[in-house]
């Protein structure tokens, strides 16, 4: 069984970003970049899962510029087999990306795409939802347990009131949310193995896909930032300044 | 304009993200219709007929809908929603899962998790975990809007829209659904409380949760939970509040016992009154509460009980 891993670079989860001062975008000059945390939570789920005997190939897919073979290097030195880097200069939104993935679907024929509920950086939630309806396939989103039997795969997805567990026929796409797993740290061996595996650069005309911007964003603003209050000194003045000054209780 | 709410509910009642929903919905303007879909749901759809601003509801009554799976409902809404030009959920676990493939259906972008309304096609969303807000206009004949519910007030249910049933049966036939472990609880849903009290991992295990359950108990309020706590295992995870969890608005929120990293700020920064009990004074949650008060939690919480 073929495991596809769509991942994005994003900057790194520890760093607070800032808003431009002329407020087109935030500022990512000389961030430090890193795989999204999701992401890796599904390199790790898929190799994993190699592991396990159920995967027999783990193939990585990341669409951006050059540099974004940074974190697809990352996830081989993880155990991922092989890469496949889209190359753009473009900001590909959820729906394109979606689009560019159901290509590579479509050429790889993958039994199980695994790949993060969101990104870090757009926060939008989107793109594994979508490839799963352009690809007609099941989904199983916010995963925090994913077990593979015979040609079905059993999901069980963190939601608003506790858990649920879905089934879903193969192929199918997974959704990792944070407690699916804790990722390994790559070995130095196997970061120097993962320079040779080999990275195949493929552009989204090659794949006959047109990148279509239909949301334009007009300005981007910090939000209304909140200013430290005041120090009590006793439980009793705390319950007497929620009474009798802020009306909360 | 035509707008389609798609319903939060459990087949037997409304939930409140949906009268949340209707607000973004009535900002936007136009007509307001509601799609109740799920399987023996007509208390939801009737409550559902009472929230102010909605002329019409649309029930599909199906076995296929009854676990709202995105597979069956995503098809629906794309079917029915290609006659609107705005389809809204909540930007809860539910809406999150079925809308993005509607609007993979239906070629169109979605907006996820909007805050504000400037037009009916403009709407300001958080991103990197609410460190920027950004205004987007959208292009798309239909746009496809997830709500971030903390951030609209509650329609009433003063209304008495017409109530239609339709007969549609969207089974995809390639998910079902197994099982669930619903957490039960008399106290308040994260996302309706008015008060909320969380605990984080100074809490040093779950037993130590009965604590700020018995201020909850005297409150009414809700209990939540940081990041650093569920990762733990003190608690489950539907009581996170932060960037992956829950993202709440409450008229108070009361930590405990958490640092305040960026996770969990983007979560609940926006509460109208922050209360922050840590005994370490250099605790970033401090920066950001209304009242601090630098204590150990096991004396400070048990006393705060007492004295409610």
């Amino acid at each position: 069984m073929k495991i596809l891993v769509p991942i994005k670079r994003v900057v790194d989860y520890n760093v607070k970003v800032r808003v431009k001062s002329d407020n087109t975008d935030v500022d990512l000059s000389n961030l430090k970049m890193s795989i999204n945390p999701f992401c890796e939570i599904a390199v790790e789920e898929a190799v994993r899962l190699k592991e396990a005997g159920v995967a027999t190939e783990v193939v990585v897919v990341s669409i951006g510029e050059k540099a974004c073979q940074e974190q697809i290097r990352t996830a081989l030195a993880l155990g991922a087999d092989r890469g496949i880097q889209i190359e753009t200069s473009e900001k590909v939104q959820p729906l394109s990306v979606a689009k560019l993935l159901h290509k590579v679907v479509e050429e790889e024929q993958p039994q199980i795409v695994l790949l993060g509920k969101q990104t870090i950086d757009g926060d939008n939630n989107q793109t594994g939802q979508m490839l799963a309806a352009l690809a007609g396939m099941p989904q199983g989103t916010f995963a925090s347990e994913v077990k593979v039997d015979g040609d079905k795969v059993q999901v069980t997805r963190e939601v608003d009131g506790g858990l649920v567990t879905v089934e879903l026929n193969l192929p199918a796409v997974v959704t990792t949310d944070l407690r699916l797993n804790e990722p390994r740290y790559a070995s130095l061996p196997n970061i120097m193995k993962a320079k040779r595996k080999p990275i195949v650069v493929k552009t989204p005309e090659e794949l006959g896909v047109e990148i279509t911007t239909n949301l334009e964003v007009l300005k981007v603003e910090s939000p209304a930032s909140r200013s430290a209050g005041v120090m009590v000194e006793s439980v009793d003045q705390l319950i007497e300044k929620l009474r009798n000054e802020a009306k909360v209780i | 304009m035509t707008i389609l709410v798609i319903a939060e509910h459990d087949n037997a009642s409304l939930k409140a993200d949906t009268h949340k929903v209707v607000a973004a919905a009535t900002q936007i303007g136009g007509d307001i219709t509601v799609l109740v879909a799920g399987s023996n749901c007509g208390d939801a759809a009737q409550t559902a007929a009472k929230l102010a601003g909605v002329a019409k509801v649309i029930v599909a009554d199906n076995a296929a809908y009854e676990h709202q799976l995105a597979e069956n409902l995503g098809l629906l809404v794309a079917d029915l929603g290609k006659d609107y030009s705005h389809i809204l959920a909540a930007a809860s676990t539910t809406g999150k899962n079925f809308l993005p493939r509607s609007a993979a259906l239906l070629d169109v972008a979605q907006i996820s998790d909007i805050i504000r309304v400037d037009a009916p096609d403009t709407f300001a969303r958080p991103f990197y975990a609410g460190n920027a807000i950004a205004t987007v206009k959208s292009s798309d004949s239909i746009k496809v809007i997830t709500v971030r519910t903390s951030a609209f007030d509650s329609v009433e249910e003063t209304g008495s829209a017409e109530v239609v049933a339709i007969d549609a049966a969207h089974d995809a036939g390639i998910s079902s659904y197994v099982g669930g472990e619903m957490t039960v609880s008399e106290r308040p849903e994260l996302g309706s409380a008015s008060i909320i009290i969380s605990g984080g991992r100074g809490m040093q295990n779950g037993d130590n949760f009965k604590l700020l359950e018995d201020v909850a108990d005297k409150l009414g309020a809700g209990v939540g939970a940081s990041r650093a706590a569920v990762d733990a295992g003190f608690v489950p995870n539907d009581m996170q509040v932060g960037q992956t969890g829950k993202i709440v608005a409450p008229d108070l929120y009361i930590a405990v016992g958490i640092s305040g990293a960026i996770q969990h700020l983007a979560g609940m920064k926006d509460s109208k009154v922050i209360v922050a009990i840590n005994k370490d004074p250099e605790a970033p949650i401090f920066q950001v509460a209304d009242y601090g008060l630098e204590a150990d939690l096991f004396d400070a919480v048990p006393e705060l009980s007492s004295k409610l």
